[in-house]
């Protein structure tokens, strides 16, 4: 399925979660911000969101900035 | 005499704000916090680069300091009002620095919409600085939205061109009952000296210190800049005169 992963359209298997996803991507879930479908989801709840065709997840992170 | 700033209802122990871009490495942003006692450090907050691993910022920033995220990136108001309501969200305080830009050459900031985003925020509760081009009905608009300090420029973000924006940012001093702080383009300890004396109440530095040949020591420098050049505002200025006025008594033994 497609799904848009930072305003790329990109190729997911079904049936992955948030939490999934960010395993997937070798990202460290602590350091990381998730936004999907508009919203801030947090950690606590990534295993439980199955991402579907079509939406739309934003993964974010603060950096160095004036 | 008793000198505090306080802004959103805390007391800052100093007025020199600091950026964290530019730092290489980053651990240096810890020492140059630590070296030039700065407490209120900004932050961005951006997409991950999904090819290599980067760095999270908030852990080289020391856990006692007010972590002010901008909203750099932002093209409108309402983009503005996304980023600070994710930052907050993600754990990151109700402080928020509003920057929202979309000339590339200069970057300087859209004053219309800062205060349409000001507004906004400041109605969520959140302590709302925004950045500006110095202008006084902005500035006073700003006060009615409810921004909590107000942040003129110095000059262009990054240029290290110094206080350019000396006479308009005075006026703000003078007009606008909240604290008025020189965010951007300050390039030296003198230049930040220099907007502390003509009565700003901070100066938010980054890009001076963080490519500084020694940014830790950079950071000290302007430290110690920004407590003399409040020194001298608080202390009074002595009157300028266009003759000498000889400061050793003249009359003397000699010409008797």
């Amino acid at each position: 399925m497609r799904i848009t992963l930072n305003g790329k359209e990109t190729g997911l298997p079904e049936g992955v979660t948030v939490a999934g996803l960010i395993a997937l991507k070798k990202l460290n879930p602590k350091t990381v911000i998730v936004e999907y479908n508009h919203e801030l989801v947090k950690e606590e709840t990534w295993a439980d969101i199955v991402i579907k065709e079509n939406d739309k997840l934003e993964v974010l992170r603060f950096v160095g900035g004036g | 005499m008793e000198d505090k700033l306080i802004i959103g209802g805390q007391e800052i122990t100093s007025r020199l704000f600091l950026g964290t871009g530019k730092f290489s490495p980053n651990r240096l942003i810890k020492e140059a916090v630590r070296s030039s006692g700065v407490q209120v450090v900004t932050v961005a907050l951006r997409r991950v680069d999904l090819e290599y691993e980067e760095e999270n910022i908030a852990s080289f920033v020391p856990k006692d300091c007010i972590l002010m995220p901008n909203t750099s990136g932002a093209r409108n108001a309402g983009e503005a009002v996304r980023i600070a309501r994710l930052a907050r969200a993600a754990g990151l305080g109700h402080w928020v620095k509003i920057e929202v830009v979309t000339d590339n050459r200069y970057l300087l900031p859209d004053n219309f919409e800062t205060i349409k985003a000001t507004e906004i925020l400041s109605a969520e509760g959140f302590v709302v600085l925004p950045y500006m081009s110095p202008d006084l009905i902005v500035a006073k608009k700003l006060l009615e939205a409810g921004a909590a300090a107000v942040m003129p420029l110095g000059a262009p973000i990054g240029s290290n061109r110094g206080f350019k924006t000396r006479e308009l940012v005075r006026i703000l001093i003078d007009e606008i009952p909240l604290p008025i702080i020189v965010d951007a383009g300050i390039g030296r300890p003198s230049e930040a000296a220099e907007a502390m004396e003509a009565g700003a109440a901070a100066v938010l530095v980054n890009t001076a210190i963080a490519t500084a040949g020694d940014p830790v020591a950079m950071a000290r420098a302007f430290g110690l800049a920004v407590e003399a050049g409040r020194a001298a505002y608080i202390s009074g200025f002595g009157a300028t005169q266009v003759y000498a006025s000889a400061s050793s008594p003249l009359t003397g033994f000699l010409s008797d």
